[in-house]
């Protein structure tokens, strides 16, 4: 917004200037709103400063190096309980496999509701569909998950025994949180790609590419920046999540592959995530540490915040890049 | 060579309806599996709810002495038990979520009025990010700076040994209570509501606002009667976005609310009431997780998640037909 404050007849560019004697003219009610304006808006602002100190603090106190290469053993004693690799390399894991399944799942369907969006009737199902699994609580997801994943048919994806499928797996939790992520890649990107001006479509297809070439090679590279800060913000959430690992991928205490072969194993296997660590080590949880769950909050907000930093590097180059 | 051209040509439109088709079945497959959920959850909800009827959201019993006896009910060789009287929980999920949205709401509509239009450049630079961070903080993180921090403060310094004697009968007040609960949820929506206000704000025709200022409404006044009214729609839409996050969220209010199936009692009076610890219907499918094994404790649950889907379904109508009236003006929030 370029325009001028809402204080008309200020001489410069901006906005007007604000002082007392402006507001000295008010009503009473009016000056008690603008005062309790500043006090909320300050608060928030001491709000969000109290948790990063605190939990800064508190990661000072607790947070030793050999925390972050040891595996949480069981252990009666905060001392000897251990650290939190497992559950950093189920966080990364998770992370990883999840986006891998929302990002070109999403992109995918951004370009469909941006580019082509026929029949209707369909783009408009898919739309609302979306924009509700944005509003289904993880909790209900986790849930669904449990029923997809105990199906004979997808038993292949985590443990079985005689018949039984165990159902908790890196695959299960994963796939699970990828809807999560989804919603705010599609949106982001759809976004992203609406903002571009149809003319630059139209010089693509006046020298013969096709819809498909033009969207591959001219719309999406123009809209990376928007397609990274979707994919940062469906981090965001996937790393946040707590419901989905601790029903899909079991919250064990370490890293319990199936089978034999390096990798796969592990993906078949239950483990743990930061959240369900911090979760069971809360005192409300089994484990009860809570020095070690301070630790791995401690943890999680510093990827947190440097995912918010990222987002915002970037929604800022997404903005520069304005077309005229 | 014309027809080698047109055979090119012909080949590229090809390619192009087979992105189409490709993206569109993908479209498909994934609103498809959505849709799927919705009906498998209700196929799995539906000998909870066909065992209990309406009763099912009715008071009566126990909460936590019926989940016992439906759990301990699939073992081998048992009849199933489905009797469940799950109004405890709604009351507690209603509760904590009317009070927290609207704590938020007010909060959050001063916070975006004044980021819009009144903060110094610098605050309002220290306010966007701000917003940004409270709303990608862990719930879980939430909820642990909840339990170590929030709760052992009430527990403390605000109930009284007096307060705890006079509901000592029904339950004992130990600090996790729905107050946490709401406070810590107030701080977790807000920001979903700042930012979806924000942008509705922002997109009031800047004319509209100088047209009142011309006639000599102040500018508080203005905004507030201009600029809010005119987005009136954001608001909806942010209310009903931070109202579904609300509803889910299981697991920062499974770790302050208490975790017993108690309907906190208005009748214990006002402080009281607060204190009171309870369990909201999120909060359930994650402390009974372990207990997917027993199958009417599985359709309990399932009943359970049908209940906060439906509920979700209901908010995004709500907030598709609020949303309406805004394109009349152009705006996209």
């Amino acid at each position: 917004m370029t325009a001028a404050g809402v204080t008309a007849p200020a001489p410069a560019p901006g906005r007007a200037p604000r002082g007392r004697q402006r507001t000295a003219t008010w009503r009473l009610t009016d000056r008690i709103g603008l005062a309790l304006a500043w006090v909320l808006g300050l608060l928030f602002c001491v709000i969000a400063a109290a948790i990063v100190i605190y939990l800064l603090i508190q990661g000072i106190r607790f947070v030793r190096p050999n925390l972050l290469v040891t595996n949480p053993t069981a252990g009666f004693n905060q001392n000897d309980t251990g650290g939190f690799l497992g559950p950093m390399i189920g966080t990364l894991l998770v992370a990883a496999m999840a986006m891998s399944l929302a990002l070109p799942i999403g992109v995918a369907i951004a370009v469909w509701l941006s580019e082509y969006g026929r029949p209707g009737l369909l783009a408009r199902v898919t739309e609302s569909t979306i924009e509700s699994l944005a509003g289904i609580p993880s909790i209900v997801l986790a849930l669904f998950g449990t029923l997809l994943f105990e199906s004979p048919v997808l038993g292949f994806l985590s443990e079985t025994n005689a018949g039984v499928v165990y159902g908790k797996s890196f695959f299960a939790a994963s796939a699970m949180l990828s809807l999560v992520a989804l919603p705010m890649v599609v949106t982001t990107v759809r976004e992203g790609l609406q903002a571009i001006p149809s003319h630059v479509r139209e010089a693509s297809y006046a020298v013969g590419k096709t819809k498909i070439a033009t969207t591959r090679r001219v719309l999406l590279p123009a809209a990376r920046p928007s397609v990274i800060t979707g994919a940062m913000l469906g981090v965001g959430r996937v790393i946040g999540d707590t419901a989905i690992v601790l029903l899909l991928l079991g919250s064990t205490l370490s890293l319990e592959g199936v089978g034999s072969v390096p990798l796969l194993s592990t993906l078949l296997g239950t483990g743990s995530t930061l959240t369900s660590y911090i979760y069971d080590n809360a005192p409300t949880g089994d484990l009860n540490q809570p020095n070690k769950a301070y630790a791995a909050a401690f943890v999680l907000l510093v990827v947190v915040l440097a995912l918010n930093l990222g987002v915002d590097v970037y929604s800022r180059r997404a903005r520069r890049l304005r077309w005229g | 060579v014309y027809e080698q051209a047109l055979h090119e040509e012909d080949s590229r439109f090809s390619e192009d309806q087979r992105a189409e088709l490709t993206l569109g079945a993908l479209v498909c497959v994934v609103v498809g599996l959505l849709l799927a959920m919705l009906v498998f959850v209700l196929h799995e909800a539906w000998p909870s709810f066909a065992h209990n009827g309406f009763a099912w959201f009715g008071a009566g019993g126990s909460v936590d002495n019926e989940t016992q006896a439906i759990f301990t009910s699939g073992d081998l060789n048992q009849t199933p038990v489905y009797l469940f009287h799950a109004w405890p929980l709604i009351w507690a999920t209603l509760v904590i979520t009317v009070l927290s949205v609207s704590l938020a709401f007010v909060s959050a509509l001063f916070v975006a009025v004044f980021m819009v239009e009144f903060a110094p450049e610098w605050l309002r630079r220290v306010l966007e990010p701000v917003v940004r961070l409270l709303a990608s903080v862990p719930s879980v993180i939430y909820g642990l700076l909840g339990v170590l921090v929030v709760v052992p403060f009430i527990g403390n310094h605000l109930i009284t040994q007096h307060e705890k004697a006079s509901v000592a009968y029904a339950v004992s007040l130990s600090g996790y209570s729905v107050l946490a609960a709401i406070l810590i949820l107030t701080v977790m929506i807000a920001p979903i509501m700042i930012a979806v206000f924000a942008e509705g704000l922002r997109s009031v025709p800047r004319g509209w606002l100088e047209g009142s200022l011309a006639l000599g409404v102040n500018r508080w006044r203005t905004f507030w009667k201009v600029g809010v009214r005119t987005a009136r729609p954001a608001l909806v839409a942010g209310t009903v976005l931070a109202t579904a996050r609300a509803l889910g969220e299981a697991v920062m209010v499974g770790m302050v609310s208490g975790g017993v199936g108690f309907a906190p009692n208005p009748a214990d009076g006002v402080p009281v009431f607060f204190f009171e610890p309870s369990r909201t219907l999120a909060a359930t499918i994650i402390a009974d997780n372990n207990e997917l094994t027993s199958p009417p404790m599985k359709h309990t649950l399932y009943a359970i998640a049908a209940v906060l889907l439906f509920s979700a379904a209901m908010l995004s109508f709500t907030g598709w037909a609020a949303k309406q009236p805004m394109k009349r003006y152009g705006i996209r929030a």
